[in-house]
């Protein structure tokens, strides 16, 4: 294909556009509140997701050591933690340490201060990959001098589920939503091609390829697409840049951030783009092809 | 230039159009194909084309089997010949210039080539004058001759016509066929499929009467045939 052709097809492309104002504006209409849809659903989605990962990585175990045993049992429990293969650290917190903390948490006048401290030494045990937590806490559990081995069993679990059937719930709307929007390029473009059938048959008759006969309606779809993709970008990168700059201030410090907002976004916005362009020419592509068997 | 063996066409619905046709039409020759409507005209022209595909059977134009070509041949085995109908195919929004560039433009010619082109085959067909102006504001004849300049402007060998003068009054028939005649003393093949009995008659060629998907007549300089 030549430059002049090229140009052709594009000139042609807007021209039917515009010709079928009411059509492209329901189409693009159509694209924008797909994606608008898709691109808040995919910035919450990504975002739970990363707070899940945050968590879980933060995820450690809590090894309570006997109360009866000595100081050389809760090294020897120190040492035999540290040396598999799995932990990555291992913290020795005394019951002091943990009275502390304990006050700290419920205030100077808990009544535990009043007696005796009740609380037992702990080894704070982190494993290399959050996925093997569980079984670091199985294999603690068998050694001496360890009481009880908690770790955030089932609250993961239920947040990863939580973050699964929401994607689920999402994917299956988002589908019907990208199939609607193609369904409604693919029905614009048929109007424009019934209304020019003749002429695609002369093409044909003349000897224009398919290809050729094919490009400028392939063109008005994405174009509409990628008109239907403009609203969406711009609405979610202001959106996601203003929640974002409101919520970090209140999460410092904390386990669980949001996405940064660079490059984040503009993956977010390609992606959206990527769509608007797909449903576009997957649209007009499905109602072309009817017209080329001349 | 056209050859033909043995083609058969069955359409989906098991109607068989043309039941083993064999022909051959050389280079420059002109020929009617006459018979009844329904007899298989329409198919036996289309397949030249390839409009449609026959079922079995060889076909072959300019020594290239046609039976054979993917999809994507066939525009340029269109390249190579012109085709007219009886209701002209005209673009009603393009004039008449826009009309027969067309046909050049979709298979990407050069727009100085494109100009000199049709004012050539324009004033060849006596419409130089009228380059400007819309279809529907031509009589019948002259929008076929639009069709016939569109047909011709890119130098095939062979013009494929489906009755075109059906939509035509007898005058203006004629002035089509003087045009269609001259067009062949050039070297072109006409391939036209009538009705005209008075035509066929008159302007003496080659006739291939097609009845019930047979070819039942082949005869150079024959009549027409039939009473209708």
């Amino acid at each position: 294909m030549n430059f002049k052709t090229a140009k052709r097809h594009v000139k042609e492309s807007f021209t039917t556009m515009s010709r079928n104002r009411w059509m492209s504006f329901a189409s693009i209409s159509a694209v924008t509140v797909t994606l608008l849809l898709v691109g808040v659903f995919l910035v919450i989605m990504l975002n739970l997701n990363k707070v899940a990962s945050d968590i879980e990585n933060d995820v450690e175990i809590k090894v309570l050591i006997d109360l009866g045993v000595n100081e050389t049992t809760e090294l020897k429990l120190q040492q035999q933690i540290e040396n598999m293969p799995d932990v990555e650290s291992v913290i020795y917190s005394s019951k002091k340490q943990e009275l502390v903390k304990v006050q700290k948490d419920f205030g100077k006048d808990f009544e535990l201060t009043q007696q005796e401290n009740p609380l037992k030494n702990i080894l704070y045990v982190k494993a290399a990959d959050p996925k093997k937590t569980e079984a670091v806490a199985k294999s603690i559990e068998k050694l001496e001098g360890a009481s009880e081995v908690k770790y955030g069993k089932g609250k993961i679990e239920k947040l990863f589920s939580f973050v699964d059937t929401g994607r689920n719930a999402g994917i299956v709307l988002i589908i019907a939503l990208l199939l609607m929007a193609t369904f409604l390029i693919s029905n614009t473009i048929k109007i424009t091609i019934t209304a020019r059938k003749t002429e695609i048959e002369i093409m044909k008759l003349v000897g224009a390829t398919n290809s050729f006969v094919r490009t400028p309606f392939i063109l008005e779809g994405m174009w509409l697409g990628v008109i239907g993709a403009i609203f969406p970008i711009g609405i979610i990168t202001a959106l996601y840049s203003s929640i974002h700059s409101a919520l970090e201030p209140k999460l410092t410090g904390e386990i669980a951030q949001l996405l940064d907002v660079m490059p984040f976004i503009l993956q977010v916005d390609a992606l959206l783009l990527l769509m608007g362009v797909l449903i576009g020419v997957i649209g007009s592509f499905l109602s072309v092809r009817k017209f080329l068997k001349v | 230039m056209i050859e033909m063996k043995n083609v058969v066409k069955k359409y989906p619905n098991g109607v068989a159009a043309v039941k083993g046709l064999n022909i051959e039409i050389k280079q420059g020759e002109f020929v009617y194909i006459v018979g009844p409507s329904g007899a298989g005209k329409s198919t036996f022209i289309k397949m030249m084309y390839r409009e449609e595909q026959a079922t079995s059977g060889e076909i072959k134009v300019d020594g290239t089997n046609i039976t054979a070509l993917k999809s994507k041949e066939i525009p340029y085995l269109r390249r190579t010949m012109g085709v007219v109908f009886q209701d002209f195919k005209l673009l009603p929004r393009k004039n008449v210039f826009e009309n027969v560039a067309f046909a050049l433009e979709v298979i990407e010619q050069d727009k100085e080539d494109i100009r000199k082109r049709v004012m050539e085959v324009l004033k060849l067909v006596g419409l130089q004058k009228k380059a400007r102006m819309f279809p529907d504001e031509l009589s019948g004849g002259e929008q076929q001759r639009v069709a016939i300049a569109r047909s011709i402007v890119n130098k095939p060998k062979v013009v494929i016509a489906d009755e075109p003068t059906g939509n035509l009054d007898p005058e203006t028939s004629w002035d089509i066929m003087r045009l269609f005649d001259e067009i062949n003393s050039g070297g072109t093949t006409i391939i036209m499929a009538t009705h005209n009995r008075e035509i066929v008659n008159t302007m003496r060629k080659r006739v291939i009467a097609i009845e019930n998907g047979q070819i039942v007549r082949d005869e150079r300089g024959g009549d027409y045939g039939y009473e209708f």
